[in-house]
Formats: C-alpha cells, sequence, structure tokens
C-alpha cells in the first residue's frame, strides 16, 4: 500500500520530469527524495547538489562545484528548477516566507525573502507545501516574496520573461496555474483525499476540473528506491504522517 | 592583532560588512568582541546567521541589511525574530542575488549594478528607495538598479591566514568573503590559524581568496566561527547552537559572554563536558 508521504514524493519527483540537464533545487525531505528519485529515474540528466557546495551524481559522489556564487548564476542563467516551501501562497502563486503580519512590525517573523525574487523572475519555481491549511493557502500574502502570476504582468516584460510555476505540491494534491487567468488549480488529489478537503483547507476558490484525477501511482520500482534506497529511515512520514 | 585590538578600530554608527552564511564560517570571535564592546548603533550588512542573532539581542543594530537570517539546522533565528517582533531595528530586506551584486557594485566602484530580481515583489514596496534602470541597448529591458553595499568595516573568518592579510578558505564555499573585503573601506580577517611567510607555498592557487590589499588586520582566533562551521577544521557545533536556540539571552549571556574569547572558549568545553 503506497502512504500519502510516497505519493507526495512521486508529485515532486514529476514535477523534474522532462527538464533535461538543470540544477534540481529541493527545499525539503519530501521535495529532495523526489529530486534524487527522478535522477535515478525518468530524469537522469538533472544536476544536484549535495546541500552544500558540491554537485553529486544519483549516489553522491561528487561532480562538479557549485559554491553559492556560481549557484546564483544557475539561477539568472534559467539553468536550474526550485521547489522551494512556503509560509503563505495565494491563487496566482504569489509565496512569503519572510513574515507574518504587518512587514513594518511583524506578528511572526519568519526566514526573510531570501531568493524567491530572484528565483521566480528567472527559473522554474515550485512549490512544497507539506501541510495544506487555510494559514497557507491564503486570499492575500502579507509579503511577496515569490512572486505570483498578476504581479509578474503588473511588473513588466521583464519580470514575466523567465517566470514560470510549474506546478504546487501539497499533502493533499497538486495544483497548477494552466488556467486563462493563471488562477490556481487542481491537478490531482493524492488517493484518499477528497475535493471537498482541500477546499475546506484552501484559502480562496480553487479552479476545479470537471472531472477530478488522482495522482499516479509510483511504479514498483519507484517505491523500491523510496523506501530501500533513498529514504530506509522513513524521514518522509515525518514531514508527511501517514 | 587581537579581536578587542580590531573593536577599537569600529565606532558606533558604523556600516559593518559580516562575512559568511547562514550558520556558516562567521567571525564569531570578532562579534564578540563587539558584544563586550561600547560600540553601537551599527548598520550590519550580512547573509544573517548567529552574527545577527547575538547583535540584535545585545541591541547593538540600529539597521540591517539582509536577504534571511537563520541558523540552518534551525531554520527561524529566534533572537533576531524577537528583536524584529519588538521593531528594535530598521530593515533593509533583500534578495540574495540583490544583495551579492549590491556587494559587486562597491567592490567594483559603481554606484549600481542592473539585477532581475526584485521587480514584482514586496521587496520593491519595502524598501522605497530601490530604483529601477532601463536598458539603452534594443532590448529596452527593466531592471532593478541594485545600490552598491559600500561598508566601513567588513569582518570575515577564512581557516589560514598570514600577517600580511592573505585569506586561504579550505571548505567548500568561498561564500562572499572576498567580496566583503573589497566592499569595505577598512576589513579585518580572524582565522583558525596564522601561517608563517612562505606558508602558502604549495596551496591550490584557488584556496588564496582574500588579498591583503584589501585586508587592514588580521587576528589569529582559533575555533573563532564557533559555533558555525569552518570546515575541514570545524563542522556547527550542533549541540551548542541547539542550546544557544533555546535559552533565554540572559542566562546564555551571563554564561558565555561575560568574559573574553579564552573564558568563551572555555565555558564552551566545560558545557560540553557537563553534557556528556
Amino acid at each position: 500500500m503506497t502512504s500519502r508521504a510516497e505519493y507526495c514524493v512521486v508529485a515532486c519527483a514529476d514535477a523534474w520530469r522532462g527538464n533535461g540537464e538543470v540544477l534540481a533545487s529541493p527545499m525539503g525531505t519530501v521535495p529532495a527524495l523526489g529530486a534524487r528519485l527522478a535522477k535515478r529515474t525518468f530524469s537522469p540528466d538533472l544536476l544536484l547538489t549535495d546541500g552544500e557546495a558540491m554537485l553529486v551524481d544519483a549516489d553522491g559522489r561528487p561532480e562538479g562545484w557549485l559554491p553559492y556564487r556560481q549557484h546564483l548564476t544557475m539561477v539568472t542563467g534559467g539553468r536550474r528548477h526550485v521547489m522551494m516551501g512556503a509560509g503563505q501562497l495565494d491563487r496566482f502563486g504569489n509565496q512569503n516566507i519572510s513574515c507574518i503580519g504587518d512587514w513594518e512590525r511583524p506578528a511572526r517573523q519568519l526566514l526573510g525573502v531570501r531568493g524567491a525574487p530572484v528565483n521566480t523572475l528567472n527559473n522554474p519555481t515550485s512549490y512544497w507545501v507539506p501541510k495544506h491549511s487555510p494559514r497557507v493557502f491564503v486570499e492575500k500574502v502579507d509579503m511577496v516574496c515569490g512572486v505570483g502570476y498578476d504581479r509578474a504582468a503588473a511588473a513588466g516584460p521583464s519580470a514575466t520573461r523567465y517566470h514560470r510555476i510549474p506546478r504546487v505540491v501539497s499533502n493533499l494534491g497538486v495544483f497548477d496555474f494552466a488556467t486563462p487567468d493563471h488562477r490556481m488549480r487542481l491537478v490531482s488529489l493524492h488517493p484518499g483525499v477528497t475535493v471537498g478537503e482541500v477546499r475546506d483547507a484552501t484559502g480562496f476558490a480553487l479552479a476545479l476540473p470537471d472531472e477530478v484525477a488522482y495522482t499516479r501511482e509510483p511504479t514498483g520500482e519507484e517505491l523500491r528506491l523510496i523506501r530501500e534506497v533513498l529514504d530506509p529511515r522513513g524521514l518522509r512520514d515525518r514531514e508527511v504522517p501517514a | 592583532m587581537t579581536p578587542e585590538d580590531v573593536v577599537a578600530r569600529l565606532r558606533s554608527g558604523m556600516t559593518l560588512g559580516i562575512g559568511g552564511w547562514g550558520s556558516r564560517r562567521k567571525p564569531m570571535a570578532l562579534v564578540r568582541a563587539l558584544l563586550r564592546s561600547d560600540v553601537t548603533d551599527l548598520t550590519v550588512v550580512s547573509y544573517g546567521g548567529p552574527d545577527v542573532g547575538l547583535l540584535a539581542a545585545a541591541g547593538k543594530i540600529r539597521k540591517l541589511v539582509t536577504a534571511f537570517v537563520t541558523l540552518d539546522s534551525i531554520p527561524l533565528e529566534p533572537h533576531f525574530r524577537t528583536a524584529r517582533q519588538a521593531g528594535a531595528f530598521r530593515l533593509m530586506e533583500i534578495d540574495e542575488a540583490m544583495f551579492m551584486w549590491g556587494l559587486h557594485a562597491a567592490a567594483n566602484r559603481l554606484p549600481f549594478l542592473p539585477v532581475r530580481a526584485g521587480l514584482g515583489s514586496d521587496v520593491m514596496r519595502v524598501n522605497p528607495e530601490l530604483r529601477t534602470v532601463t536598458s539603452p541597448y534594443e532590448d529596452g529591458e527593466t531592471f532593478t538598479a541594485m545600490p552598491a553595499l559600500r561598508m566601513d568595516a567588513a569582518l570575515v573568518h577564512v581557516n589560514r591566514a598570514d600577517r600580511l592579510g592573505n585569506g586561504q578558505y579550505l571548505g567548500p564555499d568561498p561564500y562572499f568573503d572576498d567580496l566583503f573585503c573589497e566592499a569595505a573601506d577598512t576589513a579585518y580577517v580572524s582565522c583558525e590559524r596564522l601561517v608563517d611567510a612562505g606558508g602558502f607555498e604549495g596551496a591550490p592557487p584557488q584556496t588564496l581568496l582574500v588579498k591583503r590589499h584589501a585586508v587592514t588586520g588580521v587576528v589569529e582566533t582559533p575555533r573563532g566561527a564557533h559555533f558555525t562551521s569552518c570546515v575541514p577544521d570545524y563542522d556547527r557545533d550542533e549541540a551548542f547552537l541547539k542550546l544557544y536556540a533555546t535559552t533565554p539571552w540572559p542566562e546564555f549571556a551571563e554564561r558565555f559572554l561575560r568574559g573574553d574569547e579564552k573564558s568563551y572558549q572555555q565555558a564552551v568545553r566545560t558545557w560540553h563536558e557537563e553534557m556528556r
């Protein structure tokens, strides 16, 4: 039986499908497993780091050097697909990891904008939300760090030129922005999740398909890799409890 | 020089750059010396880690220029959060790449450099002084004009240095320490170990990151980046980092920060022995 965390790993892995020779930058346990799974199966050309400054192959052996200054060039050169986290995310894909409340005097200070502004304008940026709730999926984010479709359009052609948010993966399902006005849309539910559950956990009206699809099953080989090779200690279940 | 000698050259109100990244290779011995001094009212420019947390907890920051403050293994820096939520200092919150181009601009004596970042985000809202620039070429694109992050002084920590100020890093990442030194009017390098003249013979050339023309003074401070990492000399002290993050500030300061650097290092050793 496939666990919820395993559906999430596969849904994250699929974000990097067909990406070719680009750096996969996962933030979080499940996205990291997804990136490594994609590299070992359908996207062998992906580049991965060891979390510090080394590029490593599928077995973790060094194959290159990527200090922060070169990592930032990978971003602005567009040869990267990052999957970031989000403290808040709105219907157009604006993301906040800076602070909750008024920026001048925040109720809760978070990380800061980090690289979200440069990421979103330069390389494909997907998001991972391990706990889908109306506190994360909000009507309006308090501080736009990662730029969404509406804000990119308003900022002009330099902002939209390389802007793309391929997908959002949460513990409940997969979402994208492939609607006429780039509002977030439900792509698939993880098996066991209902549309009502997602609707209740989302603070804005999601675009819903006529017929609801389900996140695909992992192949037997993918499950074996996840369980025996990539995550034998089961860290994925800590991020997404069964 | 000693850490105290360095701090004696700093003045209240200065703009101070701090090298490293998050909880990696921070010039913590120099920051600790700063905590013991009267110097205050600082504008701190840093890819922030516990350096920012300590200075914020001690009330020494008037303005912070950063893209983030984190302890990495503990994502949110508790003292930075507390100070920020109390409105204790002004903030220039910019993106990681904008920050880097600000350093490049300062090091190259340029007023700004164009960068495709910030546009569309609230970085432009919370920094109303930021301007855009339009390409004079056919593309006609508009970019953020990231102003130079020029500093009065920079503090960085490296693995090895000579007495003239040539600094060598032995870990995986130079971070932006060379740029910090070049972007500042004065720069002070602390190191794990001073090497004698000729001591860099046979060193991989690219490890010689910091050049003496950009350095004002050098300090030998073994374990001077503690509790951040300074690989390969030592890793981040995860147990101590956790203690730092979970101990009320007055209690932490009382136990570890009352004396000089030597007594700090002794207090850390004692704590580790107690924990065995």
